[in-house]
């Protein structure tokens, strides 16, 4: 029976030490071990994208990371979206656009958008959807998701 | 998922060294986007995960104008299309690394890691036929080069002996007066396997109006990739033209040996491969001639 490791990480831009076995998914250490319960298990195999995290800067579906892998990396989950302040505009555009219904799939879909227009601030329709195929919705239809990513588009301009 | 051990090794000898130790209870970690759901699932068991991205040699890409391209074998795939040498001079490979998965795999999946897991829809392997890539693999007893469609062997199966590690592909520069394209056909826009898939390279004469030699190769349609040597050979020599592309899919379509399941079935596939074999030489003469 392997023990458990050592694994020193940054979270959130917190330095973090948790320990785990080496058959743990990052998702499963982020939601059992550090009770960090934003990122959702919806598929566990990489289809859905509700575990959707930044992993040194990409966006990773993290049931498909383990958690020893996490060693020296720096990790951005939902609880690291919004500021002190207030919620991030792709927070508040999802709220004003009524782009969640049950809000299993929102986590992921946040950090997937915010990773997409940090990198890209004008990406257009075709472009919204192509980088959130990877993102699954059951209840939307996705229409009022992409408005809201449109729409948070121009807040992030403004 | 059960108990396994993990470890980092930090040079190609520790890799070997560590996935000797447990001969084929050991298993290699690239991305982990197949190997973790298998493991999970228990479609294959381990005693030790070997993680391969601390080797430097499993996470470099280069590019020589002479040597060609070497891809680490654990290179993610967004690091092939971000790179500059890689989309000027494959855009067969970028076709592939940027239609596997989604974002999110694509951050995490290696084009070696699609090589090792063997499975006859691999969406990069045709490509990497196509454009006559040699595998670099090293194990106990030394290192030897395999070319790709030699590689796979069943559908999961492959050449690799217990303790040898696939550590870099590498693509041939590629010559004046050539192109690539990869195509699959899938039911959705998105987020599926290949119900068929055509990799297709040329290489044209200076007029760019003769095919000088030509690579096909096919996913989806028998328990390995395919490659299909006749269809490409039945261009060299041979002008551009329809009715040539239609002979080369011809050929392709006799060489594909598909069963019918959930995803197409024996007849569909066939035609698709005539379909996507037209196509993706259509592309990779247009890339040829820097029309695209």
């Amino acid at each position: 029976m392997p023990g458990l490791v050592h694994v020193s990480t940054t979270i959130n831009g917190n330095p973090t030490d948790f320990l785990c076995e080496p058959r743990q998914s990052l998702l499963e250490v982020l939601r059992d071990v550090l009770g960090m319960t934003g990122t959702k298990e919806g598929c566990n195999d990489g289809n859905c994208g509700a575990c959707t995290v930044m992993f040194d800067g990409r966006i990773v579906t993290s049931c498909l990371v383990l958690g020893v892998e996490a060693q020296g990396k720096e990790i951005t989950t939902i609880e690291g979206v919004a500021s002190p302040e207030g919620l991030h505009p792709v927070q508040q555009a999802f709220l004003e656009n009524a782009a969640l219904q049950c809000g299993i799939c929102t986590p992921g879909f946040i950090v997937a958008t915010k990773a997409l227009l940090d990198r890209e601030p004008d990406a257009d329709e075709g472009r919204i959807r192509h980088w959130l195929a990877g993102n699954l919705c059951r209840c939307t239809g996705y229409d009022k998701i992409v408005r809201a990513v449109l729409d948070a588009e121009e807040k992030m301009k403004a | 998922m059960e108990a396994v051990e993990f470890t980092t090794p930090k040079t190609i000898d520790e890799a070997v060294q560590a996935m000797a130790s447990k001969g084929d209870r050991a298993r290699a970690l690239a991305g982990g986007t197949d190997l973790l759901v298998q493991l999970r699932g228990g479609r294959r068991s381990a005693d030790l995960v070997v993680d391969l991205k601390d080797v430097p040699e499993l996470n470099e890409i280069s590019y020589n104008a002479s040597s060609g391209l070497t891809i680490g074998a654990a290179t993610p795939c967004y690091r092939l299309y971000a790179d500059a040498n890689v989309a000027a001079n494959y855009p067969g490979l970028v076709d592939s690394a940027s239609l596997i998965g989604s974002i999110q795999i694509q951050g995490r999946a290696s084009l070696g890691g699609n090589l090792c897991n063997s499975a006859p829809s691999a969406d990069a392997i045709p490509p990497m036929i196509a454009l006559g890539s040699v595998a670099n693999v090293v194990g106990p007893n030394g290192s030897r080069q395999i070319p790709v469609e030699d590689f796979c062997t069943g559908p999961g199966r492959n050449v690799l002996e217990p303790g040898e590690i696939l550590v870099s592909i590498n693509v041939p520069a590629p010559p004046a007066n050539s192109g690539a394209s990869y195509l699959r056909f899938i039911p959705r826009n998105e987020m599926d396997i290949a119900v068929a898939g055509v990799g297709s390279a040329v290489v044209l004469d200076g007029s760019g109006q003769n095919f000088v030699s030509a690579r096909i190769s096919l996913a989806s349609v028998a328990p390995t990739p395919v490659f299909c040597k006749a269809a490409g050979d039945s261009l060299a020599g041979k002008a551009v033209s329809d009715e040539a592309i239609e002979e080369a899919a011809r050929l392709a379509m006799e060489d594909a040996k598909p069963i019918t399941d959930m995803r197409g079935t024996i007849r569909q596939r066939i035609h698709l491969v005539g379909v996507l074999t037209r196509r993706t030489l259509n592309i990779a003469i247009q890339r040829a001639r820097g029309e695209e």
